[in-house]
């Protein structure tokens, strides 16, 4: 049945594949707003614990879902994979690093005997939620400003910037998408925080994280305008029938009227991460998370949407480089018969979101309380 | 093409070396000690007594220790494939990218979902649930096994795929032959099943020093009779999967299999060499060793599953032997030279518009183009993997396995009849067990992955040809943040270690 779609459609479906992992990492993104919040909200021992251990319980979600995006874009996008990989080097390697640290510090933090101390691990917590989210959309950026690559006719690249991908954190429009995620997940930690804590005893601490929501919303609302009147503004990388790229004035501008659908998706996105903040940050529901996090899957969804579909060179290469290098998802994608594999594969996304969705309901059924997190048994 | 610049190869190598054998420092003990975990649990939840809880408890909380520190390794070697060795990863990545991600999909979402409730679960979901989940991280763990080993075992053996000239790379077109290839059966059996005996041997070596300082002796004993049993089935397997490889090697990796045995010279009813020092330097003559104790007639067997079968030497590999009809790395240069000219004047052809001499260039093509990758080396000689590297590590980890297997039924049989501790010499050699393991199992690795030099791809893509178009220099500043940053975070995952196993059981 799948294999007898024809071979764009299975390029469409893999771009939206690809943009539904994305997007789901982005809201998942809240573990990494909590890190950052730690020492903010966080008084006293026992209110960092209980950060922690309700993060803790997570942060391998959002790690395994950034895993799976580079797995699905290497599997169903190799050139992408590729390209963007071996020649924006810099900006990939350190985003990394911040994994990497961030693997370990939860398990060691509070462990006797951890050779760096609680305070690096929490460092280090910090680093990956501050410079590996601003890095991570300093990247997507790149999706809209473009890098500076020329692919060769064996298909090999040659990365022309001598700061080798670090250039991207460079532009003030990158920069903005950036520091835009970087507040948004810190908008979208403070709910989950006031979804799973229970704040018996510690009041005062519920009030923070909730007045920290609505700041953070605030702090981002900047960045957002800026990313959001460039992209109506700014001239982006089409293709036509040929697959020859050009420049095409207010280009994502026109696939937003071309595409209302995704138009609306951007809108309810915006809509609802605000209700999120409303009903955190000036009420005393504990839902917002619901809002926001879905919010942002839609945002996220719009925002990918933009960048490939409507005849849109979803990687650009700049002018300055070389714009026929650029990357759609028709000349970057796999083969037919890889992509119908994979969507076979992509039958059981719906199973893992569902004992996901069912593991997490078990596990946050109760919620944490300072009792649980004064026993051995928690980070 | 782009100018290849060797000195990157040898960083970007040194650089999988070093992250892959980081990683597998952890693997192993993940895959081995979940399963020990999930016995343990499963002994609590059947007999209801709290002891096993205890025990229970205790292996997860070291298991912890180790899986953040493996999950911590494991993300960069996902994107290193793209980072470092990028014209690999488009010329192949229709392929081998699949596998990859349906690690992501099926393998390690069930890790990650259920870790956290082995972890934090035990007050907050039922006895089963908790259990089941435990379970689901051992099995997650292998499934994720099985598929970064097919992606791997395809690189040893590359079947179900065509190469396109038009888009110069290689195509999949049969996943199922991709999954099920026989290296791909060899190497998933082998390697988790050794890595059951490296779990096993964890216990046992945490265990014999509980023992050899009197402390939690029952909990220790109790622990040890569960992994040894684990442990002396997970060698029998090992042994019967590791025979099955080379067995497998002979026909798909023939070059590998010569130089792990260190067969210069092809033989029929050739001898097995159970113990040899080899010469150093090239061999002249057509005795490599300087002293070897052998079994006759026993590589013939193992190879061929007969003990007058003929198994090939290096020599034959490279020179080729027209008696028993086998082409040498020579010979195959020159086709794989004439396929790589046939390339170029088809994509001519195709660009002038010229379809009678693009039809030609094809046909001539297609006849050749299964020695491809030859035509990228340089001399026959350079078709030889470093020979010593494959032989010692070979013959370390078959004499390892050989020995575990005999260490697991005396501590299997010593502990059923409770003297464990009057044999004290044998738990000092159940004290550093665990680190005999890891050396096996790193040697395996060595074995597979040095062995099979030059090729990347086998027969396809030469090692020099599969590396990013960036400077050294990147490579090399990478190669040292990683050395640093890994060595200090294992050394923070030592001290821990340390700190709960001196903490032990009872508190934890
Ligand atoms: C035979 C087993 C095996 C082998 C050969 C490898 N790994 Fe591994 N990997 C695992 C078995 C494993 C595991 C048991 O599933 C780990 C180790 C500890 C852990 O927590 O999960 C893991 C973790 C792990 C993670 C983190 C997963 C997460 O999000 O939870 C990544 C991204 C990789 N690995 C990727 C790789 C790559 C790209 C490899 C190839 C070069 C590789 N691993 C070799
Ligand atoms: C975790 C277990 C593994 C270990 C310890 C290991 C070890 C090594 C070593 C020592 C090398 C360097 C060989 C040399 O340059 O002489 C190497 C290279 C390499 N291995 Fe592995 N390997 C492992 C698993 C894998 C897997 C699962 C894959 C693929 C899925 C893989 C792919 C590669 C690649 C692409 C190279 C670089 C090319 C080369 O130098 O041969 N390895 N590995
Ligand atoms: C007892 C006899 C054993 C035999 C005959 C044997 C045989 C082999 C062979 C032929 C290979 C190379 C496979 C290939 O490259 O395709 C291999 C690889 C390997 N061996 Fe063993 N082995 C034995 C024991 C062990 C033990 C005790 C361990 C570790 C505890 C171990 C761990 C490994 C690992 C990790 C690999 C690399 C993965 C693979 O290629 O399957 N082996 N073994």
């Amino acid at each position: 049945m799948i294999g007898n779609l024809d071979y764009a459609t299975l390029q469409q479906i893999w771009w939206i594949l690809a943009s539904v992992v994305g997007s789901l990492f982005l809201f998942l993104t809240f573990v990494q707003g909590g890190q950052t919040l730690l020492w903010q909200i966080g008084r006293t021992e026992q209110e960092k614990s209980l950060v922690i251990n309700s993060l803790g319980t997570k942060w391998e979600l959002t790690f395994t879902t950034l895993v799976l995006f580079g797995g699905a874009l290497f599997a169903a996008f190799p050139k992408f994979y590729a390209v963007s990989f071996g020649g924006a080097y810099w900006v990939w390697i350190l985003i990394l690093f911040t994994f990497i640290v961030q693997a370990v510090s939860y398990e060691y933090r509070k462990k006797p005997d951890n050779l760096l101390g609680s305070t690096v691990y929490e460092l280090f917590l910090f680093i990956n939620g501050s410079v590996g989210i601003l890095l991570i959309g300093a990247a997507v950026g790149t999706f809209f400003t473009g890098s500076n690559f020329v692919v060769n006719e064996y298909n090999q690249v040659r990365w022309t910037h001598p700061l080798m991908g670090l250039e991207a954190a460079f532009s003030l429009f990158n920069l903005s998408l950036g520091l835009f995620l970087v507040f948004n997940a810190r908008v979208l930690g403070a709910m989950y925080l006031v979804n799973n804590i229970d704040f018996k005893g510690v009041a005062d601490f519920e009030a923070r994280i909730r007045r920290s929501c609505l700041m953070n919303l605030l702090y981002a609302l900047p960045f957002l305008l800026y990313v959001l009147v460039s992209l109506l503004v700014m001239d982006g990388f089409g293709f036509d029938s040929n697959g020859v790229v050009s420049m095409v004035p207010h280009k994502y501008l026109a696939n937003l009227l071309a595409m209302p659908q995704v138009l609306g998706l951007l809108l309810a996105g915006l809509v609802l991460v605000i209700w999120g903040v409303v009903l955190t940050g000036l009420k005393s529901s504990d839902k917002g998370i619901w809002f926001g996090g879905l919010g942002t899957v839609l945002v996220g969804l719009a925002v990918f949407f933009l960048a490939g579909f409507n005849n849109t060179a979803f990687y650009p290469s700049k002018a300055t480089a070389d714009l026929q290098s650029s990357l759609t998802i028709y000349n970057a994608s796999s083969t037919h018969y890889t992509l119908t594999v994979m969507t076979y594969v992509a039958l059981v996304i719906p199973v893992v979101l569902a004992y996901v969705a069912w593991v997490w309901r078990q596990m946050n059924a109760k919620k944490l309380t300072t009792d649980d997190v004064t026993g051995n048994k928690a980070y | 093409m782009n100018q290849i610049d060797l000195n990157m190869v040898d960083w970007a190598r040194a650089q999988f070396a070093l992250t892959a054998m980081y990683h597998w420092i952890f693997v192993p003990l993940t895959l081995g000690l979940s399963f020990l975990c999930a016995f343990y649990e499963s002994l609590y939840v059947r007999t209801g007594k709290e002891e096993w809880k205890k025990i229970a408890k205790f292996w997860m909380t070291l298991f912890g220790i180790n899986f953040a520190i493996g999950i911590a390794t494991g993300i960069i070697l996902e994107f290193e494939f793209g980072t470092n060795w990028s014209n690999y990863s488009w010329m192949v990545g229709d392929i081998f990218g699949a596998p990859l991600a349906v690690e992501g999909i099926v393998a390690f979402f069930i890790e990650a979902t259920f870790f956290a409730v082995m972890f934090f679960g035990w007050n907050r979901v039922s006895k089963g649930f908790h259990l089941f989940s435990t379970w689901m991280v051992a099995i997650g763990s292998n499934l994720s096994a099985l598929w970064i080993l097919v992606a791997n075992s395809w690189m040893q053996y590359p079947v179900g795929m065509t190469f396109n000239p038009d888009t110069a790379r290689f195509e999949m077109h049969n996943f199922w032959d991709v999954l099920f290839s026989p290296v791909a059966i060899s190497k998933f059996t082998h390697t988790t099943s050794s890595s059951f005996i490296v779990g096993s041997l964890f216990v046992i070596t945490i265990s014999s020093w509980y023992l050899l300082k009197g402390r939690h002796t029952a909990m220790a004993k109790k622990s040890i009779l569960v992994a040894a049993v684990f442990g002396l089935l997970s060698c029998l397997y090992a042994g019967m999967t590791g025979d099955e490889s080379a067995y497998v090697n002979a026909s798909t990796q023939p070059m590998k299999l010569a130089a792990y045995e260190g067969l210069y010279t092809g033989r029929t009813h050739a001898d097995l060499v159970a113990i040899g020092v080899l010469k150093p330097g090239p061999v002249a003559d057509d005795d490599p060793f300087i002293f070897s104790v052998k079994i006759p007639g026993l590589l013939s067997l193992l190879a061929n599953r007969d003990s007058n079968g003929f198994v090939p030497g290096i020599k034959d590999l490279v020179y080729g032997n027209t008696g028993q009809n086998i082409m040498g790395v020579n010979a195959k240069m020159e086709l794989g030279r004439m396929a790589i000219a046939d390339l170029a004047s088809y994509k001519n052809a195709k660009k002038a518009g010229d379809e009678s001499q693009q039809a030609v260039s094809l046909k001539k093509f297609n006849a050749n183009k299964d020695y491809l990758g030859y035509g990228y080396l340089a001399k026959a000689e350079d078709g030889i993997p470093p020979v010593q590297t494959t032989f010692y590590a070979f013959h370390i980890m078959v004499a390892l396995g050989c020995l575990f297997t005999f260490f697991f039924l005396v501590f299997l049989f010593l502990g059923f009849k409770n003297s464990l501790e009057r044999n004290r010499w044998l738990l000092k050699l159940g004290v550093i067990s665990f680190f005999l393991g890891l050396l096996a199992s790193q040697a395996g690795w060595i074995v597979a992955e040095v062995g099979r030099q030059p090729w990347v791809i086998q027969n396809f893509l030469p090692t020099h040809v599969g590396t990013s178009n960036i400077s050294a220099g990147n490579v090399q500043a990478t190669f040292f943040m990683f050395l640093v940053l890994f060595t200090l975070l294992l050394l923070a995952e030592v001290k821990i270690m340390l700190k709960q196993i001196k903490i032990g059981p009872e508190e934890v």
